[in-house]
């Protein structure tokens, strides 16, 4: 893997419902490239937005699961379970394609 | 406790309504939009959904007392607030108020990636946080097509936007859901395959370089609702849909009698005047004083402290002030005691619907006893003949239900081989009572006379009248009639000349007449003067006569008592 130069810190949000199969899925992928790519420079929050429903408005939560990275630039929201590993990397500017 | 409220609502009564609480909007649809179910309101960008959409729920607020949220997918809270408050409402204070709640949902595509599977369940807490936090019954979804736009997984929207509309339902608030007009269908991606309940249409057509608003009701599950297109405002005041032409006539009717405003007039009809709430017609050719007559009856109708709308098709209030300023009207003091209101306009400012509706609005605002629309054969400029019928039929209605006066003039064209009046509407089976002004013309001048073509429920004198205007006013002439006919302007002046002169001949031919009989009764008695004078003296003469006689009688007498003895002496002899 060409990981990219950047050491920036990764600050990440997972916005998901209970424990939906798609919610568990999320986590698990989210968990497993957290760990691979940037060990020791993230901080991941899980939210669960049907216990804390005030928290979707700073982010303009509309789909379960959503995935925020509010750092680095730029503001990126990633929609769905994240099965797509490839994409979920580019799109967090893990790799560059 | 709020749970069993919600489900309590969740099953409706059969036709239960939400007034919407936009003029009438709730009478073309029978009550309001179906309570505790989706209403799709589409139409093509500007043509007022949003408005629509935000006065449902502020009427909501304000008349109802049913709190509401308004999730927006294209607008920011602040620029909703600021567009709906040149509309004069106070989008704050309700928040403020937690009576309403404004939900921004945005949708960047540039930030937004989709990988997997996902469901919209963020938008569903956040509808459902926000109906529980204020405790809402009315929802808007402006313009829930937006998502389409941000989103490129189609399949899963149109099931979770299914899902939704089923939850919300079920959830039993009632829904706007507003969406863009499609080329082929009411909106681009079918959303009214999924809300089968009510779906109107807003267009906005222009036709002839006039626009009008139109709303339909496209449909309405389980009611029955107008089915034609009826044309909408948007004024400072928000929606208004036009007033629906009574079907009935039933209005209530009045036995009062209001003046015309001109002395003379009123005696022409047998109880003084017009009935209180009737319409009234002016036709006449141009200049014929129509406007005069009209203002006539604005101020006698101000005098008595009613208020008067006054519509003018082809004046400025300052013209027209200034106009009636000449003939003794002086409209201007009623205007600053809140009497009466002048509104100028030409017809060709917005449609004949556009038109009704403000007149509607202001009727409505300003309460007045009599309106005044000057001219109507204006209108004609604007719409077809049977369309500016239509709306007068709609106009007279409201007028009547509301008992109020409704005073029209009409501009007719100077036809002198047509004798029977045709005003260009053929509105004359509307109005009551009809008064035609016209231009009689001859040798060399023109004069003005008037006449009643008719006047329902009273009657009134057949007589075509003269009247001139002068700067005290306008002033009726009395009747005259020659022996060609009435006589007008200058012809009248001659006749009166005439007669004037004939009846001072006539005059001293009576008293030549007189004099002459005084004369031969003067003869007669000096003739009989003369004959008893003549009588006297021959009686005299036979008085004398007959005394001569007499006393030759007694002479005779003597001379034979003397004489007996001689001749008894001489019978002895």
């Amino acid at each position: 893997m060409n990981s990219t130069a950047t050491k920036e810190e990764y600050i990440l949000k997972l916005y998901i419902t209970g424990m939906s199969i798609s919610s568990v899925r999320a986590i698990e992928n989210i968990k497993s490239i957290c760990e691979e790519h940037l060990q020791g420079r993230y901080t991941l929050d899980i939210i669960d937005i049907h216990k804390f429903p005030d928290t979707m408005y700073e982010n303009n939560i509309i789909a379960s699961p959503t995935l925020i990275k509010h750092s680095p630039q730029p503001f990126k929201k990633l929609l769905g379970d994240l099965s797509d590993r490839s994409k979920v990397l580019g799109a967090l500017g893990i790799i560059t394609q | 406790m709020k749970k069993t409220n919600d489900r309590l609502k969740a099953k409706p009564a059969p036709l239960s309504k939400t007034p919407t609480g936009i003029e009438g909007l709730d009478e073309i649809t029978d009550g309001g939009l179906p309570t505790g179910r989706p209403t799709l309101v589409c139409g093509s960008a500007g043509c007022g959904k949003t408005l629509m959409a935000v006065q449902f729920l502020i009427k909501g607020i304000t008349d109802y007392n049913e709190p509401g949220i308004f999730m927006t997918f294209e607008e920011s809270a602040e620029d909703l607030t600021k567009n709906v408050a040149s509309l004069g409402y106070d989008l704050k204070k309700l928040i403020a108020d937690k009576k309403l709640r404004v939900d921004h949902v945005k949708v960047e595509r540039s930030e937004i990636e989709e990988s997997g599977e996902y469901n919209l369940e963020g938008l569903f807490i956040r509808l459902e946080h926000a109906i529980n936090s204020i405790g809402a019954k009315r929802v808007v979804l402006d313009t829930i097509e937006s998502l389409f736009g941000g989103l490129d997984n189609t399949v899963i929207l149109r099931s979770e936007i299914r899902r939704l509309f089923h939850w919300l339902k079920n959830k039993g608030v009632t829904t706007i859901i507003t969406g863009e007009r499609g080329e082929s269908s009411l909106t681009r991606q079918g959303l009214e395959e999924y809300v089968s309940d009510c779906v109107i249409l807003l267009d906005f057509r222009v036709i002839d370089q006039i626009s009008t608003r139109r709303l339909r009701i496209v449909k309405y599950r389980g009611s029955t609702h107008g089915t034609n297109e009826y044309p909408f405002l948007i004024d400072e005041s928000g929606i208004s849909v036009l007033p629906i032409t009574s079907l009935r006539l039933e209005h209530k009717v009045s036995d009062k009698i209001v003046s015309t405003g001109i002395p003379g007039l009123d005696k022409l009809f047998k109880k003084g005047g017009y009935y209180q709430g009737s319409s009234i017609l002016i036709s006449g050719t141009a200049g014929t004083a129509k406007t005069t007559l009209a203002s006539y009856f604005t101020q006698e109708t101000c005098k008595n402290k009613g208020r008067v709308l006054y519509f003018a098709f082809e004046e400025s209030p300052n013209q027209l002030i200034r106009n009636m300023k000449s003939v003794g009207i002086d409209l201007r003091t009623y205007i600053d005691k809140g009497l009466l209101q002048i509104h100028s306009s030409r017809p060709t400012l917005h449609g004949l619907e556009m038109h009704l509706l403000s007149l509607h609005k202001l009727i409505r605002d300003f309460k007045p006893q009599c309106v005044v629309i000057d001219p109507i054969s204006n209108m004609i400029s604007i719409g077809t003949i049977s369309e500016v019928r239509a709306m007068l039929v709609r106009l007279i209605d409201l007028l009547k239900i509301n008992n109020i006066t409704a005073l029209f003039t009409s501009l007719t064209q100077q036809n002198v081989s047509s004798t029977n009046e045709l005003t260009e509407e053929s509105v004359s089976s509307l109005v009551d009572t009809w008064i035609t002004v016209r231009d009689v013309e001859g040798i060399g001048e023109r004069n003005r006379g008037l006449y009643i073509l008719k006047s329902r429920g009273m009657a009134h004198s057949n007589q075509v009248r003269e009247f001139i205007l002068t700067d005290k006013g306008l002033k009726f002439l009395d009747f005259e009639t020659g022996p060609d006919g009435i006589l007008l302007g200058s012809a009248r002046k001659k006749y009166q000349l005439d007669t004037f002169a004939d009846n001072l001949k006539k005059k001293q031919a009576l008293q030549k007449r007189d004099r002459e009989i005084l004369r031969k009764k003067k003869i007669l008695e000096a003739n009989i003067l003369a004959m008893r004078t003549e009588y006297e003296s021959v009686e005299e003469e036979l008085h004398k006569l007959e005394t001569e006689e007499r006393g030759l009688q007694l002479k005779t007498k003597k001379t034979l008592d003397s004489q007996p003895v001689k001749a008894v002496k001489k019978k002895k002899n």
